[in-house]
C-alpha cells in the first residue's frame, strides 16, 4: 500500500472544480455581459445630461447624475402635438392590461375546463380549430375584424381592444388550462359529480381553486404579452385609449430637431418597466409559463 | 332503518367509442347484500361500476336501484355514494369541508351537516384529522375520510371502486376489517369491485367474477372457491394458486378415471355435473387438498423448491410426468428440496374443466 495523497474514499466526494467547467462559467459571463450591456447603456444614457450625450462615450458613467430625463418622459414628452409624457399611455396600457387579463384568463379557464372534463359534442374539433388559429399570424384577421367591430360599433373602443386581447389569448389560454385540468385524476371530477355538484360548482369550488398555480402561470403570459402589445392597441384601441408602446413609438419617431436620447431611453425604460417587474418577479412560475405556453411565443 | 334498496342491472351495453366493453350484462344485488366484482383489470368491472353511479353511460339496457329506473338520472339522484381508489379527496378543503361539501351542495342545513360529519368521524375514528388537508394525511386516513365523504350522504347503496389497492398490506386488511363492520352496522347494499381475491373472498356475501366483459361466476365465496364454474374462476380465486394438470376422463371397468401428468387418478369420489365425459379434460386441486401420506393411489414425489410462508410452506413437486405442482404443509415440517414423500390428489377435493371450453365438468 503506498502512503502519501491516496485518500482513502469515505464521505462525500472531494469538490473539484475543472478546467472545462471554469470555461463553462466563463462562456456564461461573457453571454450575461453581451445582454447586458444594451440595458447598461439604456440606463446611463437616461441618467446624462444632453450635453455630457453629445461627447459620445456611450459606455461612461454619468459624470453628473441627473433625473430630468425621466420626469421629462413621464410629464411632458410630446407625441405629436399633445406634450403629456408618456404617463398616458401608461394608464391607458393598465386600462386595457387590467380588464384584458381578467377576461381572458376566466374564459380561458372556463373553455379549459369544458372541454378537458365535460363530454361537450365536438370538443376536439373546437380544439383543433382553436389550436389551427394559434399558429395563423395575427395581421391576417385585423382587417376582417375591424370591419366586423366597427359594424358592432365597438371599434376603437376600450371595449373593443378588451375583446380582441380574450380573443387571441383564447388559445393559448384554453390549451394551457386543459393540460392542467386534463392531467387531473379523474376520479376527483367523479366524485364531484357524484356529490351532487354541477358544471359551475366543480369549476368553482374545486376545479379553480387547484389551478392556482396555472392561474399565476396565464397571468405572466398574459400581463406580458397584453403590455408589450403594438399592432392591436394601435389598431383597434382607438385614438383616446393608445397604449403605453404605441406612445413610446410616437415620442422616440416624432421628435424634430435634435433627438433627446436620454429622453427616448427613459421612456423606453419606463415602457418595459412592467415586463421587468413581471420577470424579476415571477422567476420559476415564468419558466412553467413558457413551458407550458410554448405553442406561441 | 327501513328497508335498503337492491340494484339490478337489465342487459346492460357499455361501448367507449366503437369498442364494446359489455354486452347483454344481468346482475341482481340483493337488498343490504355485500357483492364483490372481481377480476383481473380491462375486464369491465369498474366500468359496471361507474355505469351504476351514472359516470359511464349505457349503450342498452336498464339500471334499477330500489325499484326505480335511474338509468337517465344524474349520479346524484340515484341515491348511491362512491368510494374511489385515488381517494379523490378534493385537495383545496379541509377533511370537514370535503366530507360537507356533498350536502352543502344538496342545501342540507348546517345544523344536520354538522351532526352526520359528527357521527361519521366517530364511526371511522377520524374526529382528529376534521381540520386537516388531505395532503397532511397518510394514506389509510385519506380512505378512512372518503369513506366518511360517502357514508354522509345517508344513501341505501355504497359503490367501492378498489378503494384500497393504493394501501400497504397492512393498512389494507385493517381498512378490509372495517369495511366489513360498517357493513354490518349499517346494513347497507354495497358493490365492491376489486383484482384482490382475498379481499373478495373475506369481504363478500356474493362475487361476481368478471373476465372480458361477462361475469364467470356468481356464487357465494364458498362455492366460488370449492367449485369453480370454470378454469379461469379456478386459476383466477385462490392464493397461491390452484394446480392444472391435463389429461384425459376416460370410463376403465365402469368407473371414471383421469389419466394425465403420468398419473392415474380414480375419480370415484368426484360429482360431475351431467354424464360422465370421456376425452380430454384438465385436473385442478389446490395446493392444499394435496395430501401427504400413504394411500392406495399415492405418488413419490420429489421436493424441488420450499417456500416458507410462516404459518405453512409452499412446497414444488412433478408429478411421475413432469408437471410441476404445488401443495401446502403446514408448519416449517423440515421438508427440504431433494427430500420424496408420497403424494395423493383425493379426487374427491379436485376440480375437473373440459379441455375445449375450460367449463367444469
Amino acid at each position: 500500500m503506498s502512503a502519501g495523497n491516496t485518500a482513502i474514499p469515505a464521505g462525500p466526494r472531494p469538490d473539484r472544480t475543472s478546467a472545462a467547467r471554469w470555461g463553462l462559467y466563463a462562456f456564461l459571463a461573457i453571454s450575461a455581459l453581451f445582454f447586458l450591456t444594451p440595458l447598461y447603456v439604456m440606463i446611463v444614457t437616461s441618467l446624462k445630461s444632453m450635453d455630457e450625450i453629445r461627447a459620445g462615450y456611450i459606455l461612461q458613467f454619468p459624470a453628473e447624475f441627473t433625473v430630468a430625463a425621466w420626469t421629462k418622459a413621464w410629464n411632458s414628452a410630446c407625441t405629436g402635438l399633445n406634450c403629456n409624457g408618456i404617463k398616458v399611455g401608461f394608464f391607458n396600457s393598465v386600462r386595457i392590461l387590467v380588464p384584458s387579463v381578467i377576461v381572458s384568463i376566466a374564459v380561458g379557464s372556463l373553455t379549459g375546463y369544458a372541454l378537458s372534463l365535460w363530454r361537450v359534442r365536438g370538443a376536439d374539433v373546437i380544439f383543433g380549430a382553436l389550436m389551427v388559429v394559434a399558429f395563423i399570424p395575427y395581421q391576417v384577421f385585423i382587417y376582417p375584424l375591424v370591419r366586423i367591430f366597427s359594424m358592432a360599433g365597438i371599434n376603437q373602443t376600450l371595449f373593443g381592444i378588451v375583446v380582441i386581447h380574450t380573443i387571441f389569448g383564447l388559445p393559448t389560454m384554453t390549451l394551457l388550462f386543459r393540460n392542467y385540468f386534463a392531467s387531473l385524476p379523474p376520479d376527483l371530477f367523479k366524485a364531484a359529480r357524484v356529490d351532487g355538484a354541477g358544471f359551475f360548482q366543480i369549476f368553482w369550488s374545486i376545479m379553480l381553486p387547484m389551478a392556482v398555480p396555472m392561474i399565476v402561470v396565464a397571468m405572466i403570459l398574459q400581463v406580458t404579452g397584453i403590455w408589450n402589445d403594438f399592432i392591436l392597441g394601435l389598431v383597434f384601441a382607438g385614438r383616446e385609449n393608445l397604449p403605453m408602446t404605441v406612445q413610446l413609438n410616437n415620442i422616440v419617431n416624432s421628435t424634430q430637431g435634435e433627438r433627446a436620447y436620454n429622453v427616448d431611453m427613459a421612456a423606453t425604460m419606463l415602457t418595459a418597466l412592467v415586463p421587468l417587474a413581471v420577470y424579476f418577479g415571477s422567476g420559476r412560475w415564468f419558466v412553467r409559463g413558457i413551458a407550458a405556453g410554448a405553442v406561441k411565443g | 332503518m327501513n328497508a335498503q334498496p337492491g340494484v339490478s342491472l337489465r342487459d346492460i351495453k357499455i361501448m367507449f367509442g366503437t369498442v364494446k366493453v359489455l354486452e347483454g350484462l344481468d346482475l341482481e344485488v340483493a337488498p343490504s347484500e355485500f357483492l364483490v366484482l372481481l377480476g383481473p383489470s380491462g375486464c369491465g368491472k369498474s366500468t359496471l361500476l361507474n355505469a351504476v353511479a351514472g359516470l359511464v353511460e349505457v349503450r342498452a339496457g336498464q339500471i334499477w336501484i330500489g325499484g326505480k329506473n335511474v338509468t337517465w338520472e344524474e349520479p346524484k339522484d340515484r341515491g348511491i355514494a362512491m368510494v374511489f381508489q385515488s381517494y379523490a379527496l378534493y385537495p383545496r378543503m379541509t377533511v370537514r369541508q370535503n366530507m360537507s361539501f356533498g350536502l352543502k351542495v344538496a342545501g342540507t342545513p348546517a345544523a344536520e351537516i354538522e351532526r352526520r360529519v359528527g357521527e361519521a368521524a366517530e364511526l371511522l375514528r377520524i374526529g382528529p384529522l376534521l381540520d386537516r388537508r388531505p395532503s397532511e394525511l397518510s394514506g389509510g386516513q385519506r380512505q378512512r375520510v372518503a369513506i366518511g365523504r360517502a357514508l354522509v350522504r345517508k344513501v341505501g347503496v355504497y359503490l367501492f371502486d378498489e378503494p384500497l389497492s393504493n394501501l400497504d398490506a397492512q393498512l389494507r386488511a385493517e381498512l378490509r376489517v372495517e369495511i366489513k363492520r360498517l357493513h354490518q352496522q349499517l346494513g347497507a347494499t354495497m358493490i365492491y369491485v376489486t383484482h384482490d381475491q382475498i379481499e373478495a373472498l373475506t369481504l363478500a356475501d356474493r362475487i361476481a367474477v368478471m373476465h372480458s366483459g361477462v361475469i364467470q361466476q356468481l356464487d357465494t365465496p364458498a362455492r366460488i372457491y370449492r367449485e369453480p364454474k370454470n378454469r379461469f374462476v379456478a386459476s383466477f380465486v385462490g392464493s397461491p394458486a390452484m394446480n392444472f394438470i391435463d389429461g384425459a376422463i376416460s370410463t376403465q371397468a365402469s368407473a371414471p378415471v383421469f389419466e394425465g401428468g403420468g398419473l392415474r387418478i380414480p375419480l370415484a369420489g368426484y360429482v360431475f355435473a351431467a354424464d360422465v365425459p370421456a376425452g380430454p379434460a384438465t385436473l385442478g386441486i389446490r395446493p392444499e387438498h394435496v395430501t401427504v401420506g400413504p394411500a392406495p393411489s399415492a405418488f413419490e414425489a420429489a421436493v424441488e423448491i420450499v417456500e416458507p410462508m410462516g404459518a405453512d410452506s409452499l412446497v414444488w413437486c412433478r408429478t411421475p410426468g413432469g408437471t410441476a405442482f404445488s401443495l401446502r404443509l403446514s408448519g416449517e415440517g423440515g421438508i427440504r428440496p431433494g427430500d420424496r414423500m408420497p403424494v395423493s390428489f383425493p379426487s374427491a377435493a379436485v376440480s375437473l374443466f373440459a379441455k375445449a371450453d375450460g367449463a367444469r365438468l
